[in-house]
């Protein structure tokens, strides 16, 4: 850079001395504050190589002053956690279904462990509110396929429903039309009898007597001489106007042409036994609990 | 250049080889195209070999209507300054930007409405989601660099651009690998690297014109008439090596079949995860970082009539950001399975970064020192300075979601993404604009069609970029305050679920700023039309003389 370069009026730098395309640059020193920044970082950054793993080595790396792995902190963590839920869990774990009920404390400890693995597990099929959806059954109300006892509830969400598991819930709706058991007519007779049971509207021809004949010839071994459903089986209570896949003519002709099948998963296993428990508890808690 | 000064006429060695060559790709890629194992690859394979036939065609015909002699490097003493590929570049730049900002639009307010996803494969999230980072990163703003760096590196070595089709090879390539690119994400063909996407041939395909286009840059810049490199051509060297490298070092993979579009990638596992995102992050330190500061240096200084702020900052803070950006990448691999003392690495360099970046930013910022005022009447000059300050903002955010205890929050929310984007639409987006609202009226030799539509530009892009990252910034927080908060008995508060549906209203905060990002660069592309098709002649000489040619 050449001493007789041109002073720059507004900042009273020199520039460079150079010129592209109209563009020239000034002699402007490095500002203090952005050196001694920089600076700054550098030495915060050897500090903490110093005092966490950093740099590697031909085997291993150096572990720094800390000691620190992310391991090991993930174990701390996790330890705090149990530590936190304390004993309390354990004695969850051994009480009995009734003893929780009992029990204010245990009965608040279980719904919230119970509600946290609700939002994670079953949400995404009854609803994170439990409401449930179109042939998932809403966990509030106090129509229970299966049961709303305690022990109903908990030992359908350890085995679950034709889940493949030996313990399972098994009965299902049979398809009374693809298998030739009733014919079409016949079908919409008898999905208008099962409307006509909850006091819906029925077709203008339809024949009750018919309908009737055919409920009892076909439905009644397992819905019940009146339609009131049997848990055993699983059948629902056609007379209280909850519908798991819907009243309407359309869908109970599909429901008695193809039957039903649908599947709750066994969790057993897959969630531990005082989770189940804890889960058990919070459904039961939703609302319709028996 | 090395045309034959004889009256009469002959093909270049150029010309010739480069006809061949597409020819005899041609028929290679026909033979793809009938043999292909899958039907991505027999379209990709049909396109390039349509677009083979059709640039043989064109080399032909702009053999016979050119002269026998091929434009002169100087006309009566001054440089014949090269600017059809400029051309070519920037008007595509514009288009691939709609179309990214589009998609970007769509996938934000499919996030705030699944339906949107409409149920189709090809337009679903997982595969709109690369089409719009590719098409903003790489389509607009690569275009946006090719078209920048060609004009500063011939108007500040006051040469041609060296090569007579290889500059047209580079821009015309370049955009070929965008449209296999693009067109393969929608038909699900992915390497599934993110910023990596497209697949081995398509990798090939880049690395022939990158090449190309590194060899056009430095030839240029070997035959330059001034004694001394411009810092713009410094950092948009240092872009184009890096980015070769970089391309190079994370895409070694093996095709399953030479007849197919899936290939695996050499090594797996963590190993794999590191190379990605040294790649992963270098590809925002040398393409959107270095690039546009290549852009900065040259358009500020330029468009406010001052000069460079500090050539001695400019010379250490160049070779502290290459030097340091390069380490940065195992940040975003905190807590995980990479091991801690590569996440010490990451991070650290990360903090020491702060500053080297920072410097980009004061060089830029101050050397309007004396031009302030210049910011009230030319919007073009305030979008820039606007860029500017984004980029200190995100360069200072950057490293502060770097350090492990911040990252532990942000990591894996909508954080990263209101960062991402005020570095993207604040930085890259507004001095992109601030440059082609430069470069369109020198280059077409026309006076800017509406200042006042550039104001409108200006305000309603800043209004979408502020509704954007605030929007995501407060998602982004709340989501990592749902996902990491617990009951006093010890359990998650939140289920994930209950965090996604917190997050709606801000998606849809998040779509209105994109829209409105949209809308002012609809305004822009009508006011770069108007400005080369009904614009008025420039009055002023410094862009006239260097019209010729092309």
């Amino acid at each position: 850079m050449s001493e007789h370069n041109e002073i720059d009026r507004v900042s009273g730098r020199s520039t460079t001395g150079h010129e592209w395309d109209g563009i020239k640059e000034l002699n402007t020193p490095l500002p203090r504050w952005w050196v001694l920044t920089f600076y700054a970082t550098i030495i915060w950054a050897i500090g903490y190589w110093v005092v966490y793993p950093a740099w590697p080595l031909v085997s291993g790396y150096t572990t720094g002053l800390f000691h620190y792995s992310t391991r090991a902190s993930v174990a701390t963590d996790l330890a705090d956690l149990e530590k936190l839920r304390g004993e309390k869990m354990a004695v969850l774990g051994s009480a009995s279904l009734a003893d929780i009920e009992k029990d204010p404390a245990l009965l608040a400890l279980a719904r919230a462990r119970g509600k946290t693995v609700f939002a994670d597990n079953c949400a995404p099929c009854h609803g994170s509110g439990g409401a449930g959806a179109k042939g998932y059954p809403n966990l509030n109300d106090d129509d229970w396929l299966w049961g709303g006892s305690l022990d109903q509830i908990m030992q359908t969400i350890q085995f679950g429903a034709r889940s493949g598991h030996a313990k399972a819930h098994e009965g299902q709706m049979l398809a009374f039309g693809r298998d030739g058991v009733l014919k079409k007519d016949e079908i919409v007779t008898v999905a208008n009898y099962v409307r006509s049971l909850s006091g819906l509207s029925t077709a203008p021809k339809f024949d009750t007597a018919a309908g009737k004949k055919i409920f009892a010839e076909n439905c009644t071994s397992c819905h019940g001489d009146n339609g009131k459903g049997n848990q055993e089986l699983g059948a629902p209570n056609l007379t209280d106007r909850i519908w798991l896949y819907g009243s309407d003519e359309e869908t109970l002709i599909e429901t008695i042409t193809n039957g039903r099948a649908g599947v709750m998963p066994a969790w057993v296993g897959r969630l531990d036994p005082v989770t189940v428990k804890a889960l058990a508890v919070y459904v039961h808690s939703l609302g319709g609990g028996k | 250049m090395t045309g034959p000064s004889s009256v009469s006429k002959s093909m270049t060695m150029g010309e010739a080889g480069l006809a061949s060559a597409l020819a005899a790709f041609a028929f290679i890629s026909f033979l793809g195209a009938a043999m292909g194992h899958d039907a991505a690859f027999s379209f990709h394979a049909s396109l390039a070999c349509a677009a083979s036939l059709i640039a043989v065609i064109m080399i032909g015909n702009r053999y016979l209507d050119r002269p026998a002699e091929l434009p002169p490097a100087e006309i009566g003493g001054r440089p014949n300054y090269n600017l059809g590929p400029i051309k070519f570049a920037s008007a595509m730049a514009m288009f691939w930007g709609i179309a990214g900002f589009t998609v970007g639009l769509i996938i934000a307010l499919q996030l705030a409405w699944p339906a949107l996803n409409f149920d189709l494969p090809w337009t679903t999230f997982g595969r709109l989601r690369p089409l719009h980072t590719s098409a903003v990163i790489f389509a607009f703003g690569g275009n946006v660099l090719i078209a920048t760096s060609f004009y500063v590196v011939q108007k500040t070595c006051r040469t041609r651009l060296a090569g007579d089709l290889s500059p047209w090879f580079v821009v015309v390539g370049y955009n070929f690998f965008i449209l296999i690119a693009g067109t393969g994400y929608l038909l699900g063909v992915t390497q599934s690297k993110e910023y990596a996407e497209p697949e081995w041939y398509a990798d090939l395909w880049l690395t022939i014109v990158w090449v190309t286009y590194l060899l056009v840059f430095l030839m240029t810049l070997v035959k330059r008439k001034e004694p001394h490199i411009f810092v713009a051509n410094w950092f948009y060297l240092a872009f184009i090596i890096t980015i070769a490298v970089l391309h190079l070092g994370n895409n070694p993979a093996l095709p399953v079949s030479l007849l197919g579009s899936k290939s695996y990638i050499a090594w797996g596992g963590v190993q794999d995860a590191m190379f990605q995102w040294w790649y992963g992050h270098n590809a925002v330190g040398f393409f959107l970082t270095a690039g546009f500061l290549a852009i900065m240096y040259y358009f500020i200084p330029k468009r406010a009539e001052r000069p460079i702020y500090s050539y001695r900052l400019s010379i250490i803070h160049f070779w502290a950001l290459i030097f340091l950006y390069i380490w940065a990448g195992p940040h975003h691999l905190h807590y995980t399975a990479l091991p801690d003392w590569a996440q010490t690495l990451g991070m650290t360099f990360s903090i020491m970064l702060w500053m080297p970046s920072w410097g980009g930013m004061i060089n830029g910022l101050m050397t309007l020192s004396g031009a302030w005022d210049k910011l009230r009447t030319d919007p073009v000059l305030r979008m820039m300075v606007v860029s500017v300050a984004f980029y200190g903002m995100s360069t200072f955010e950057g490293p502060m979601m770097s350090i492990k205890v911040v990252n532990s929050l942000s990591h894996y929310t909508d954080w990263t993404i209101g960062h991402v984007h005020s570095g993207a639409l604040g930085w890259v987006g507004f001095v992109s604009f601030g440059a082609l609202y430069c470069l369109v009226p020198w280059l077409w030799n026309r006076q800017l069609y509406s200042v006042k539509l550039v104001n409108w530009h200006f305000w309603i892009s800043t209004i979408g970029i502020v509704l954007y990252i605030s929007a995501m910034w407060v998602s982004g927080i709340l989501q990592g305050l749902m996902w990491r908060a617990y009951t006093s008995l010890g359990f998650l508060e939140y289920s994930f679920i209950e965090s996604v549906e917190a997050m709606h209203p801000f998606y849809i905060i998040r779509a209105a700023g994109g829209a409105l990002f949209l809308v002012g660069a609809l305004i822009m592309a009508f006011n770069l039309w108007m400005t080369v098709n009904a614009g008025r002649a420039s009055e002023t000489e410094g862009a006239s003389a260097l019209q010729p040619a092309e």
